[in-house]
């Protein structure tokens, strides 16, 4: 029977093993020697790997939103304002939202999946029986190259995604590329870009934490893998959602930006 | 020297390992014979450090190593090889990387050097030119062979053996088993070799002890052995379906008893 206090539990003991593991991560991050290559490497994958479909996300998604303002704000004969609310929108929220979304389900799953093989064909455990560990080896370079690579693509993001609001201003509603390009400059704010990408380096730590939580405490064979996949997805999706609405909440009562 | 004295591990109500008493001579080779699930892994994965004994005590070279922190514990691994069962080869490195795995580690050698080593580790478990293979491209025996080399490249003082020869064909099984009594003989390793192999329990060991029922219930010289009137070891030994140990199953070889 399903109980409140059990899920509770739960949730609050996965909350405390998220934080031991991200207490190791900072720990070991500045422990020598670090191995630049691994860090690169996992860099690699976030970035240039993940970036053709983070850009066409984006830049479908400028597209549908300056789309869907274009109706109401033709009416009311505010259309200039597209631009703005477009770029605002992007930078602000969306692109790191749905750049973090697309990682967590990427990425994530990724991470997870090779860590979870790892640890039921006892590759982590070698790890530890030669005197290496497994935090440092495996969890260090994800951490690093997702909190750092994630704000980079967030930002070719929010421009991808401007590009794709600037198809439908320009060819649909009739906005020159001067005036779209003035608009964007005069209303959009340095704090506007830094707001989004400070969120993105909290998202890329919860999809690191969450993707070798889930790898390394798999149980079971390779019904085990599959399901700290699926979970690391879902918990990935929850925890990005939940750190957005508090970060949007700080900035806008405690900082007023 | 490994010595073990009154160990007890169990897992949650299943007790492995109860009131196990073992002593390792230095330089020499103890088999550990027992049916498949009994818990002779788990029995490595503590002398390892990777599981922690709920009881009882292990002492490797005159040191008391069951209440040792990590980083203590790291030492005395620098000194021990864990052959795994299924090799653990790690997935992401080629066979040259993984035997060399150690030495890139924690030893700043050239790299010539380090190749060399490669070699001939793998040279003396009967391999050569499959350096820039993945583990994926190798056969389980030659995975088995692999991962042994990886710990010969480490030089270790005692190396534990999970079932060196299985799923290898009977010409390589005696070629690990003549490497493993090379070793012993002479570089004076002291060895723990779990087995279901006879063959290659009579070959290996200076000493064979029969696990059962999570305790170390006889143990002597292979000759000894042959010999046994102990109902459990002689059915064991014989490879019986009927006796002492199956007595309390309800299926023998799929008929109900």
């Amino acid at each position: 029977m399903f109980s409140v206090g059990k899920a509770l539990y739960h949730f609050v003991s996965y909350i405390g093993e998220l934080a031991i593991l991200f207490s190791q991560t900072l720990y070991w991050a500045v422990v020598p020697p670090m191995k630049g290559e691994r860090i690169l490497t996992q860099a690699k994958r976030v970035g240039p790997e993940s970036f053709f479909i983070a850009a066409l996300i984006a830049f479908f998604i400028g597209m549908i939103m300056a789309l869907q303002m274009a109706n109401q704000m033709v009416k009311l004969s505010a259309e200039i304002y597209i631009p703005s609310v477009v770029a605002i929108s992007l930078t602000r929220e969306l692109a790191p939202v749905l750049t973090s979304l697309i990682v967590a389900g990427r990425i994530g799953a990724g991470i997870t999946a090779e860590i979870g093989t790892m640890t039921v064909t006892e590759q982590v455990d070698a790890l530890k029986v030669f005197a290496v560990n497994p935090v440092k080896y495996l969890v260090v370079p994800r951490f690093l190259a997702l909190t750092v690579m994630l704000p980079l693509l967030t930002i070719f993001a929010d421009l991808i995604g401007m590009l794709g609001g600037f198809v439908i201003c320009i060819y649909k509603l009739g906005i020159s590329p001067a005036l779209y390009m003035t608009m964007i400059l005069e209303s959009l704010t340095v704090k506007d870009v830094m707001t989004g990408l400070i969120k993105t380096i909290c998202f890329g730590a919860i999809i690191a934490l969450v993707g070798c939580q889930q790898g390394l405490n798999v149980k079971a064979g390779a019904e085990g893998v599959g399901k700290a996949t699926t979970m690391s997805v879902v918990l990935s999706f929850i925890f990005i959602i939940i750190a957005d609405c508090l970060f949007t909440t700080m900035f806008y009562f405690i900082f007023q930006i | 020297m490994i010595e073990i004295n009154g160990l007890h591990k169990a897992f949650d109500k299943n007790i492995i390992l109860s009131n196990l008493s073992l002593t390792v001579e230095e330089g020499k080779t103890t088999v550990i014979i027992g049916r498949s699930g009994a818990g002779k892994s788990v029995l490595l994965k503590c002398i390892v450090g990777l599981l922690t004994p709920d009881a009882g005590s292990i002492k490797i070279n005159g040191q008391e190593v069951t209440q040792l922190n990590e980083k203590e514990y790291n030492k005395i691994r620098k000194d021990i090889g864990l052959v795994f069962q299924g090799g653990a080869l790690f997935d992401s490195l080629n066979v040259e990387e993984n035997v060399a795995f150690v030495l890139n580690e924690f030893m700043k050698l050239d790299k010539e050097v380090i190749r060399k080593k490669v070699k001939d580790s793998l040279a003396l478990v009967g391999l050569k030119d499959i350096e820039k293979m993945m583990p994926a491209q190798l056969s389980g025996g030659m995975k088995k062979r692999v991962s042994l080399a990886r710990i010969l490249c480490m030089e270790p003082r005692i190396i534990l053996y999970d079932e060196p020869t299985t799923g290898v064909d009977p010409i390589t099984a005696d070629a690990i088993n003549n490497l493993i009594v090379d070793l012993s003989r002479k570089l004076k390793v002291t060895s723990i070799v779990v087995t279901h192999d006879m063959a290659s329990a009579y070959k290996v060991g200076d000493s064979i002890a029969m696990f059962y029922h999570g305790q170390i219930i006889a143990q002597g010289s292979p000759d000894e052995v042959r010999v046994t009137k102990h109902p459990v070891v002689k059915q064991f030994i014989h490879g019986e379906a009927r006796g002492p140990i199956t007595d309390g199953e309800h299926l023998v070889f799929g008929h109900t008893k």
